[in-house]
């Protein structure tokens, strides 16, 4: 059987108002809850509180994984990453605009 | 299998100290690294290089790689019958990064070992995927089936390696956005219990460039051309949307790179996005007496100094 006859898998988006968990987060990126603290204190992961339970949005997932990238294979530190990310979003914001002005 | 030269690919000296070879990975790793570089083969280039680091970091792997003396690269290369013999390897380098079929063959089993212990933190899960694909403008307009070909890292059962292709067909959420991911629950890597539930699948979508539009986020833009008198007096004209093809209004004294927005017309997310039409004046070709004629008229009739604003 190909793969184009069997049911087409139904996903889910992860966006700006999906809601994780600590928990979650840190499965997602296979690091421990405390290093997920770690990147909120360092102002690296935007939080929600909830009635004292901490919500991420799909964009915490993306900079977070991106964070334990750049860590692991740059051999950052946490303020280092931080620096890191804010530059790589403004220059990405920089090259769409680039992109449109063309 | 060819031999590969982790010295060259380091840029460093063979008697390069623990100090430069670390010096010589950080820069090499900030240039190719694919999250920051805007080179071309930086995907490539930064896979050898961690290899070549995790080689050349280790005293054990280094010793023994040194062991093999000096070749040239891409030479055939078999290891030695009595290769690694005396040392010791542990611990996984640069994450999820698959190694050379050279790097395989000297520190394959032993280096994989290492990995399946580090940075586990949840045995009873297994592991999420990740990939990304380019996909068509139209299956976030409109969803639909799209069917991706993934290829993913899988240890098989000597504990090797391989990489697996695997062919997925997949409902696309109406709406996507660039840059978002599609959750597909239980499709990542089994639990390595066997017992625990399978991870999840995310796809990151990007959008492969379409011929008439461009994507801002959750707006569309698109150039349309028009007239000069179809600017200058104001036209009814038909443009493409997404939606299918609309009669559209241009206001009398539009000028070129004027933008005319066709609200909710963009993607349809919730909210969605907007439709942009930019407005381009084509000029008609002058390359018979009638058309030269017309413009001579106009020329005659207009008193019009297009580079007045330059002051000639």
């Amino acid at each position: 059987m190909s793969p184009s006859d069997e049911p087409a898998l139904t996903g889910t988006i992860v966006d700006q108002s999906s809601t994780l968990s600590i928990k979650d987060l840190s499965r997602m990126c296979n690091v421990e809850e405390r290093h997920i603290v770690e990147f909120v204190e360092e102002g690296v992961l935007n939080v929600v509180e909830v009635r004292s339970e901490w919500h991420f949005t799909g964009d915490a997932l993306r900079r977070a994984r991106l964070a334990v990238r750049l860590e692991r294979d740059l051999e950052l530190n946490l303020a280092g990453v931080a620096l890191a990310l804010d530059l790589i979003e403004e220059l990405q914001q920089l090259r769409r605009e680039l992109e449109a002005k063309r | 299998m060819e031999f590969k030269d982790y010295y060259k690919v380091m840029g460093v000296a063979r008697d390069a100290t623990e100090a430069q070879i670390k010096q010589a990975y950080r820069k090499l790793a900030r240039k190719y690294h694919p999250d920051v570089s805007k080179e071309k083969d930086a995907e490539a280039r930064f896979k050898e290089v961690g290899e070549a680091y995790e080689v050349l970091k280790s005293p054990e792997k280094r010793a023994a790689y040194d062991q093999l003396g000096q070749r040239r690269p891409g030479e055939e290369f078999r290891p030695p019958p009595d290769w690694g013999s005396g040392f010791e390897f542990s611990g996984a380098g640069p994450g999820n990064s698959t190694y050379s079929d050279f790097f395989d063959s000297l520190f394959g089993a032993q280096a994989r070992a290492g990995r399946g212990a580090r940075g586990d933190f949840h045995p009873d899960r297994g592991e999420d995927h990740h990939a990304k694909v380019l996909l068509d403008l139209e299956a976030s307009l409109h969803g639909g089936a799209r069917t991706f070909t993934l290829r993913m890292p899988e240890i098989d059962e000597e504990g090797r390696l391989v990489s697996k292709e695997r062919t997925l067909n997949v409902q696309v959420p109406k709406g996507i956005l660039a840059g978002q991911q599609i959750r597909l629950a239980g499709q990542g890597a089994r639990a390595s219990g066997g017992s625990g539930t399978p991870g999840d699948l995310y796809i990151e979508v990007d959008f492969a460039p379409h011929p008439l539009y461009r994507v801002e986020g959750l707006d569309l833009s698109m150039e349309l051309p028009v007239a000069p008198w179809e600017a200058a007096l104001g036209a009814t004209v038909k443009t493409p949307t997404p939606n299918g093809t609309v009669d559209l209004k241009i206001p009398q004294g539009s000028r070129a790179g004027s933008k005319l927005r066709l609200k909710g017309r963009g993607i349809p997310a919730a909210p969605p996005g907007d439709f942009y039409v930019v407005l381009q004046i084509a000029l008609p070709p002058a390359n018979d007496d009638k058309a030269k004629a017309a413009y001579a008229a106009l020329a005659a009739v207009l008193p019009f100094n297009p580079r007045a604003s330059l002051g000639v």
